[in-house]
């Protein structure tokens, strides 16, 4: 990339209307944006962490390989970790823009006056806008009012947006009502107009903002991008924003060069291999992701469910949540189960390597300056992989502990066993001396209870806020032992983490 | 730019009804203004608090010099600064502003920094150096124990002679439950905007439950009379207690800002602030030695109460009064000592919160229920039955039945939880589904399930009695329409509709004829905090009387004209009756208006019967109590500890409700926050003192997918036997402790582990870690 290819003006589209900013500092995020500078306070400001979803609006992008007739695609987001700049070409949705021109409310508004879903008030934009985006999903518009929508699926539409009022009853009912109410006439929420709009503005160029408080470089091709970071080794990498966003707004980190990915127009595929596997660009959410990952496994699926809610997997990224080499990270631990490997490119170079070898310490990966992640490459496989995230809560949490195992079993024998840990030591990490003690072993109980002690050999666990050390080893060795029991005695209820926990009991 | 959306049809609905929350079509369309929403004076200074980073040193010296010169600052506010009292304490004088000379908990406030934006004044305010000669801190409860770190000598209640009852007793039993706190993660937080007027007058438009306090700490900060502050609240974006007296700083230091500058000064607190700087629910020690009949039945119980409450008193008294009152919840305790132990900790001063003490309490009676239950082999509810206290109609048949009174001497003349509790019991099919889980948890040796029903019986009124008092002012328009004010907040309850909707029933007018105006400390003075679930008891009486007052008023002046008395004139569907004739009110309020009657009104109410005598601990300190029921199903796995709570059936008593669907959002909101309080929400400082627990990413409320199956409806019986408004129940605070049942159902699940005699001692809250190792507890006693 050139800079001087590059559009210098950041446009986007707020409730129907353009926007066009040359001056942004690169940092500001859409929250600020909305509440200091348009005056639209619906946006409400809870956490500031991308936690309680009360700053929650829909981002649309035009759908993909089709013109403004197609239309946008609408996903939930937290604007108060969103940078402003990550929204160029994109259209914006806030509570305040949902009326009809006749001042009718929403279905989703209207639904919650009728059910009394509203008690003090201050999360309701943000639950307001969750449910809008999930009435305007594809299946849904397209049923209008005439399908049935589980509580299972209300649940997961919620998860990201916390009431402390309520309890819950009336929203749910809320919901209900919504998904029966036909769409009004001339909705705006059809939103044909911020199709044209965004249409209009349409630049498939990079995009290049400096200005006093630091740099936004957005490029569209993954080479740039990575001749940028080998330039820029000091620029700050931004993908979904939902972890550096906090680096902004809760550790007031100063960031003055950011290299933003989400505009890479050849880095988000999700994309099965030829040899039945499946390769995600660094740029692929997990919104992106989810689909394809649950078909195949569908325990990784409901693991990419529960670690965040909509609003942080329509922004966040597999890529990031391996590059950023957290400890407590999801998706590592599945990822070295199923035997990933990470593909880096630095400049022209590219390598690849098996993803444990990526997390060599606490806060310290295998990643060289200036290099990006470019993929994710999963290999076929996989059938017995099972997934357990422990956390205070099931959905939205961080895991004090994250297990996840694959076995490879031939006539009773243990012929491969792949087992990978999150929340138990300074990485991500393969329980290696616990593999060790299953191989060669026939698959039983006795086979399990004489691995346990291995656990002592892979980790030392720390005692910290979400657990303690003892509770850390004493849950791991019986996730070993849930994994056997529902790998020899599949009858066996084992699980509470289900969506609908007491029909699947009653069941 | 906002416009307002469609005003709703006329809603006739007054008491009784099922009136939608005032503010329900501006909250879904983001037209609801909070603090930080108001349009803000382009000159507006925007502050953050520079915070401790230790939990007890001498503050030898503060450097504010980076502070100052760090770009975007204007002024920069530590104690040196505050022309008054350096105090925001809500009653004992104990809470520096900034602190001074001491620094007593991780997070206290030091000093205040004002800027042209708020990342300005936030990225300034982590520059400040404090030089600090640390000193050992006293953290946790049995710290302060070992160290007699108490806020002042061992309060105790007693009735009779516990210890000889204990030991005269068939059986005795001993124990100790651990109760964790509770952040109020109220949605909204801590806020204050204020604007400076003319001379020494400001204004502070700010989040709290008290404005009056918050009058009074402004004008002591600033060394004014409380005639130059006015207080303005039109709503909270939640409250649940935090925001009775943890207001005070945000407001205080805003003022500060104001006065110094001469400009409007704003104070939004970043929600990481907000959770280090403010304090919480008390967590609770409970020892208990409790003797008991072979029926179950108690015959004489002790209770040691030991509660950290932080670095100050803030209402840390009331609250473990509160918590000493409630130490029997629904059984009578023929002989009982309860003792309280109020622990000084170097930790933020907790405050109130929902229950203000009454939950901890109750946990603790039903856990020492819970184990007798156990230790008889017997179902727990049999023996709660067993331990009730007499029904309304025994006592009022036998006004001296001995067992009606409390250990605090009062007498309880209006149980109705036998009633309540039966048929509570028969439509959640208790019986059928304790025997079915019994049997799948058999059957399934990963997954084990448990129920629980526990009673409620709350006490309503301050016991602080002097504060059961409240105001209210009412205006009649000539076009017929009416401004309500009173001296209540708005925190999501739906005070203010409830309000309005007892000044419209008594004008006989459309409910959105009666205009709802934000709580103002110019309009009804020397109110009270909207707490203690008084808010609709206290202020829709003072309305109804003022709205009686006009009605008064205008009746004699049309019976007057209509040469006839004032009983013949009344009021109802808009119109005012006058024998035969009927006129609409609004004509009625302009022919008043003509015959220069005065159409303005303000209304005072003091609630009847009470008092209480600390020294003694005795007397009628509840006007009425509060009375529900709830059972709850859970699931346990016990390889993780990971649970789940499956179905919850409530029955509650809000005697006449004002408004059952505000009723119900109360109460299943109550159950929820309750339930959350001891299951998943837990606080953790570390060693030095530092919360790290600070955020909705660490600190975990009930979300969405949390829910389970609710059955939840309000007593069809229910009438209030005192004279409260409209017969109706208080509803704030009682269904909080409905959740108890979360707790009790969890332990039945882990008490199914294998055949133990042990019983599981799960203590509060029942995290998966808290559950797994009481499982691992059975088994090993197994």
């Amino acid at each position: 990339m050139t800079v001087g290819d590059a559009a210098r003006e950041l446009r986007f589209v707020l409730n129907g209307a353009p926007q066009r900013l040359e001056s942004v500092a690169p940092t500001m995020t859409l929250q600020e944006y909305l509440r200091d500078v348009k005056g639209l306070t619906g946006c409400k400001e809870g956490c500031a962490e991308g936690d309680c979803g009360a700053c929650t609006v829909a981002v649309g992008a035009l759908r993909k390989d089709g013109g403004p007739e197609a239309g946008i695609v609408w996903r939930p987001m937290n604007a108060c970790i969103l940078f402003l700049p990550m929204l160029h070409g994109k259209a914006v949705v806030t509570v305040e823009g949902l009326r009809t021109e006749g001042g009718a409310l929403h279905p989703a508004q209207s639904a919650m006056v009728a059910t009394h879903g509203s008690q003090c008030g201050f999360c309701t934009p943000g639950i307001v806008m969750s449910l809008y985006v999930a009435r305007h999903e594809d299946r849904h518009a397209a049923q209008d009012g005439r399908d049935g929508v589980s509580r299972a699926e209300i649940g997961d539409i919620l998860a990201g947006n916390l009431c402390r009022c309520t309890g819950y009853g009336p929203i749910y009912e809320a919901a209900e009502r919504m998904f029966s109410t036909p769409l009004p006439e001339g909705d705006l929420s059809a939103r044909a107009g911020d199709a044209k709009a965004v249409a209009a503005m349409a630049d498939e160029r990079p995009l290049y903002l400096a200005s006093a408080e630091g740099v936004w470089s957005a490029p569209t091709r993954f080479t740039d991008a990575a001749a940028f970071a080998k330039d820029n080794p000091d620029a700050t990498v931004v993908a979904g924003a939902t972890d550096v966003g906090l680096w902004v707004t809760k550790q007031l980190q100063p960031m003055d060069k950011i290299l933003y990915l989400g505009r890479l127009s050849d880095a988000g595929a999700v994309e099965a291999t030829p040899e039945g596997g499946l390769r995600l660009g660094a740029a692929a959410t997990y919104a992106d992701a989810e689909a394809a990952i649950a078909d195949r496994w569908p325990d990784f699926g409901e693991l990419l469910r529960r670690l965040g809610s909509r609003q942080v997997r329509s922004a966040g990224t597999i890529g990031g949540n391996i590059a950023n080499g957290s400890p407590i990270g999801d998706t590592p631990p599945a990822l070295i189960a199923l035997g990933a490997t990470l593909v880096l490119r630095h400049g022209e170079a590219q390598r690849r390597l098996p993803l444990e070898e990526f997390f060599l310490d606490y806060g310290k990966q295998d990643r060289r300056p200036g290099e990006l992640v470019e993929a994710i490459e999963i290999p076929a496989g996989g059938d017995l992989l099972r997934c357990y995230k422990l956390s205070k809560r099931f959905d939205q949490d961080i895991s004090a502990v994250c297990g996840c195992f694959n076995l490879t079993l031939e006539a009773g024998m243990v012929t491969g066993a792949r087992i990978g840990f999150g929340g138990m030591a300074a990485t991500p990490k393969r329980a290696a001396a616990v593999e060790q003690a299953l191989i060669g072993q026939p698959w039983t109980e006795a086979t399990v209870t004489a691995a346990l002690a291995a656990f002592a050999e892979d980790f030392a666990p720390i005692s910290d806020m979400r657990a303690s050390a003892d509770y850390r080893l004493l849950s791991a060795r019986n996730l070993l032992r849930k994994y056997f029991i529902e790998t020899t005695q599949p009858q066996t209820h084992t699980r509470l983490a289900a969506a609908s926990p007491l029909e699947a009991l009653d069941a | 730019m906002r416009d307002e959306p469609t005003p709703p049809p006329i809603e006739t609905a007054t008491v009784h009804h099922d009136a939608r929350h005032d503010s329900a079509p501006r909250h879904v369309s983001g037209a609801a203004l909070y603090v930080d929403d108001l349009p803000t004076p382009p000159n507006a200074l925007h502050l953050a608090l520079g915070l401790s980073e230790v939990a007890h040193a001498k503050l030898l010296d503060l450097n504010l010099d980076a502070v100052r010169s760090a770009p975007g600052v204007l002024a920069v506010l530590s104690a040196a600064d505050i022309p008054g009292v350096n105090d925001v304490s809500p009653v004992k004088g104990d809470d520096p502003m900034f602190a001074e000379t001491e620094i007593l908990h991780h997070g206290q406030c030091l000093f205040a920094v004002a800027a042209e934006n708020r990342r300005a004044a936030r990225a300034a305010a982590r520059l400040g150096v404090a030089r600090v000669e640390e000193r050992p801190a006293v953290l946790t409860i049995e710290e302060a124990i070992q160290a007699g770190a108490l806020l002042e000598p061992p309060y105790v209640m007693a009735r009779g002679d516990a210890a000889a009852a204990i030991a005269a007793a068939p059986h005795q039993l001993s124990g100790r439950v651990e109760i964790g706190g509770q952040e109020h993660l109220y949605l909204e937080g801590q806020a204050a905007l204020a604007l400076p007027g003319e001379g020494d007058e400001i204004k502070v438009i700010c989040s709290t439950q008290h404005p009056t306090e918050i009058q009074h700490k402004v004008a002591s900060v600033l060394g004014v009379p409380y005639h130059s502050v006015i207080i303005e609240v039109r709503r909270m974006g939640g409250a649940f207690g935090g925001k009775e007296s943890q207001g005070n700083l945000a407001a205080c230091a805003a003022a500060l800002a104001a006065v110094r500058t001469g400009r409007p000064a704003k104070l939004v607190y970043d929600r990481d602030d907000d959770m280090r700087v403010t304090g919480k629910r008390h967590d609770f020690r409970i020892d208990y030695r409790v003797g008991f009949d072979e029926r179950g039945v108690i015959q004489g119980i002790e209770v040691d109460q030991a509660v950290r409450c932080g670095m100050s008193w803030d209402l840390s008294e009331p609250i473990c009064d509160r918590a000493m009152f409630h130490a029997d919840n629904a059984y009578h305790l023929p002989a009982a000592k309860i003792t309280s132990y109020r622990c000084r900790t170097h930790t933020a001063s907790n405050t109130a919160f929902r229950g203000f003490g009454g939950p901890q309490g109750m946990v603790g009676i039903e856990r020492v229920i819970d184990e007798i239950a156990f230790a008889l082999g017997e179902d727990p509810l049999t023996i709660r039955r067993r331990n009730f206290y007499p029904a309304a109609a025994a006592v009022a048949a036998n006004p001296a039945e001995p067992r009606r009174l409390t250990q605090y001497g009062m007498a309880v003349e209006d149980f109705c939880l036998g009633e309540i509790v039966d048929e509570l019991a028969e439509s959640a099919e208790y019986a059928a589904r304790r025997a079915e889980i019994a049997t799948w948890n058999a059957a399934n040796p990963v997954i084990k399930r448990g129920i629980a029903l526990t009673p409620v019986k709350f006490g309503i009124s301050f016991t602080k009695s002097f504060l059961n008092q409240a105001g209210a002012l009412v205006h009649v328009y000539t076009d017929g329409s009416v401004q309500l004010n009173h001296g209540g907040t708005e925190m999501g309850q739906g005070l203010f509709t409830k309000v309005a909707q007892v000044v419209a029933e008594e004008f006989g007018v459309a409910l959105n004829a009666v205009k709802i105006t934000a709580t103002d400390t110019s309009k009804v003075p020397n109110t009270s905090a909207t707490a203690a679930s008084s808010g609709a008891d206290l202020n829709g009486m003072a309305a109804q009387l003022a709205a009686r007052e006009i009605k008064d008023r205008i009746s004699a002046h049309l019976a007057a004209e209509h040469q006839t008395t004032p009983d013949q004139v009344s009021f109802a569907n808009g119109q005012v009756r006058v024998g035969h004739n009927e006129v609409s009110f609004a004509e009625a309020a302009q022919s008043a208006y003509f015959a220069r009657v005065s159409l303005s009104a303000t209304g005072y109410y003091a609630t009847p019967k009470i008092s209480w005598d600390k020294a003694t601990a005795s007397g009628r300190p509840f006007f009425y109590f509060a009375y529900g029921a709830a059972v709850t199903e859970a699931a346990i796995d016990t390889l993780t500890g990971e649970n789940r709570l499956l179905r919850v059936d409530i029955l509650h008593d809000c005697g006449r409700s004002l408004n059952p669907a505000l009723d119900l959002g109360q109460i299943e909101g109550g159950y929820v926050q309750g339930a959350g309080w001891l299951t998943m929400e837990e606080l953790v400082w570390d060693d030095a003192g530092r919360l790290r627990t600070h955020a909705p990413s660490t600190y975990k409320i009930p979300c969405a997918s949390d829910r389970p199956e609710m059955n939840i409806k309000l007593w069809e019986r229910g009438e209030n036997r005192e004279e409260t408004i409209y017969r109706s129940k208080a509803v704030g605070e009682p269904p909080l402790m409905l959740g108890i049942s979360a707790l009790m159902a969890l332990s039945d699940a882990v008490a199914s582990v294998g055949d133990s005699r042990r019983y599981p001692n799960l203590d509060a809250p029942a995290t998966p870690e808290r559950v797994l190792m009481a499982v691992e507890r059975m088994r090993a006693a197994g």
